[in-house]
């Protein structure tokens, strides 16, 4: 089977992933070889096949709008690589791509 | 090494229900059990002596009140990808090292309400993407009947745990075959109920539409308890089934009359060697011989389990891992901007195997190749789940290998996809979101390294699928010895 070409960086950008230059070469061509494999599903005629969207006979589930148990906000700030007060602290997301 | 630690589940409970023994005890001498074998073995990635003696204590409070616990005082290895409150909660992997879960998962406090005690987190595949624990980024776990060779996985350190009696029940989840492989590959029980009988609330997430959590133990009975204790509908999964579950532990079996066992045509065990064929030929007529009527039936589209499942599961997790940022828990790596803090924080946090199916998952996922790959591959899975509904029409179980090997030796795959491959008997009934266990089936190899049989059942029927499989274990026996080399 040959191996895809695929532009790993793109990729990598997508996902938000920093690779190094190493790690482009070795990651894009076991991406083209894995790619390689999983084009055997060309083979399969699905044309009249839906998609799964599930496996078992789940259904929407809904409840009503009211506010239940939940942890609290100390308890979800102290896990936080870093925070202000009461926030999360990020660095500048204004005016990036 | 106490004796007590050797002792199933059920032994425990009843012991400790009937006040011959305290839950008390037995926690010390499995506590001191992981203190002798773990720093060879590496099952736990954090060995939780306090809070063990903490609920032990509270199960003899409850037992000398006049309650009887399904679980009292039994062992219990918790995949480090499963929430408990107060404790380090892993998945393996430097983006979550240091991170304290801040509540229990479902699965979990079912197993503590039940009376189970809590004695580790055990290592997994970072994240639970392998089948070997190598891709844990904290830490080596050790197969306890060859040290050189790996305990499967995802699962490996629940299961290399219950081999090596440093717990007696270990929870593990299954995305493709996590509990059955690392079953197989130390000889225990490794039981995947249906896809939603046991909640994920809590289950640090992989792929959320195959993810299913499940023990690891070294007897059917065992499984059973377990499962018995852990499944139901739960309100905080919304993907939980919300439908009776019928006790599996009072419908074990002793023999196999009456049921139609499938043996898949696909699966031609020939490929794998003149041993292992023997080996699963001898399995096979072993479950004729008590009482079941082998029917050859076929699953057209199994060679295409792989592909579809490397499709789907890496899309679901590139999508599921795009909470791992940096901003609120978790490793964070500073950039200039939130755009490099974003990269280097999962640069530095992912291992490589994770990274590799988030690219993969994105890339299926990406505009121009959505349809060509993942709508692709979700077709793939109706015609797989409808393979087996045809094939259930004419066997009331399947069985088939739970893996190509048994455990081979660390560092031995080095090519991603002959990894991917050890999930190939597994991956589909994961696809169709069936109840599946292995069972110890006997030794392959040189070194002698135990083997397991798959057995498979349609939805929601546990029951037949831990009745059957008793009957196997029963009349067989190859797990009773235990681990051998530590």
């Amino acid at each position: 089977m040959a191996s895809e070409k695929i532009d790993v960086r793109y990729v990598a950008k997508l996902a938000r992933i920093a690779l190094s230059e190493d790690e482009a070469e070795r990651f894009g061509k076991q991406l083209g070889d894995l790619l390689a494999h999983v084009n055997v599903l060309s083979e399969l005629e699905t044309a009249s096949v839906p998609a799964t969207a599930q496996v078992v006979e789940s259904r929407n589930v809904e409840r009503s709008d009211e506010a239940g148990p939940c942890l609290d906000r100390e308890t979800v700030l102290s896990m936080a690589p870093q925070r202000e007060g009461s926030f999360f602290r990020v660095p500048k997301i204004i005016g990036q791509p | 090494m106490n004796d007590v630690v050797k002792r199933s589940a059920a032994e425990i409970a009843r012991d400790v229900n009937a006040k011959r023994i305290s839950a008390r005890d037995v926690t010390e001498a499995v506590l001191a059990r992981v203190d002798e074998v773990d720093d060879r073995l590496g099952c736990y990635l954090t060995r939780l002596h306090d809070l063990a003696r903490e609920q032990a204590s509270r199960v003899d409070e409850r037992v000398a009140a006049g309650e009887s616990l399904p679980l009292a005082g039994v062992p219990l290895a918790v995949k480090d990808n499963m929430c408990l409150s107060g404790t380090r909660t892993t998945a393996a992997s430097k983006i979550l090292e240091n991170w304290i879960a801040p509540y229990t998962s479902t699965a979990v406090q079912r197993m503590l309400d039940a009376g189970a005690v809590p004695i580790g987190k055990s290592n997994l595949d970072e994240f639970a993407m392998g089948s070997s624990c190598e891709n844990s980024a904290l830490g080596v776990t050790r197969n306890p009947y060859d040290l050189q060779r790996v305990p499967g996985g995802s699962s490996g350190g629940s299961a290399a745990a219950v081999a090596a009696f440093e717990a007696a029940i270990g929870m593990g989840s299954d995305t493709g075959g996590s509990i059955r492989e690392p079953g197989a590959f130390c000889n225990v029980v490794g039981f995947k109920p249906t896809y939603g009988r046991v909640s994920r609330y809590g289950l640090i997430a992989f792929a959320s539409s195959l993810d299913q959590i499940g023990p690891l133990t070294r007897t059917v009975e065992d499984a059973a308890l377990a499962y018995d204790a852990m499944a139901g509908h739960d309100p905080m999964d919304s993907t939980s089934i919300d439908r009776p579950v019928e006790p599996a532990a009072p419908s074990l079996r002793e023999d196999l009359e009456g049921l139609r066992i499938g043996i898949v045509k696909e699966f031609v065990t020939a490929k794998l060697g003149a041993e292992i064929d023997a080996l699963y030929k001898r399995a096979y007529a072993e479950l004729a011989k008590l009482g079941a009527e082998l029917v050859e039936v076929s699953l057209p589209t199994a060679d295409y389990g792989l592909a579809t499942y490397y499709l789907i599961a890496p899309a679901e997790c590139s999508s599921n891992l795009a909470r791992f940022d940096g901003v609120r828990y978790g490793l964070r790596v500073d950039g200039a901007d939130v755009g490099q803090m974003y990269e280097q924080t999962r640069a530095a946090g992912f291992g490589p195997e994770v990274k590799r199916r988030i690219l993969i998952g994105t890339y299926a996922l990406s505009s121009g190749y959505y349809d060509a790959y993942y709508v692709k591959a979700q077709k793939a899975r109706t015609m797989s789940a409808q393979d087996f509904k045809k094939a259930f029409e004419h066997c009331d179980l399947i069985a088939a290998p739970a893996a190509s090997s048994p455990a081979f030796e660390f560092d031995s795959k080095s090519d991603p996809y002959s990894m991917y491959m050890m999930d190939y008997y597994t991956i589909p009934m994961s696809l169709a979101g069936l109840p599946a266990l292995s069972v110890p089936c006997g030794y392959a190899g040189t070194p002698a390294m135990p083997m397991g049989l798959q057995l498979a059942a349609p939805l929601f029927e546990e029951t037949r699928l831990l009745g059957a499989a008793h009957a196997y274990e029963r009349a067989t026996a190859y797990a009773v010895e235990g681990a051998i080399a530590v």
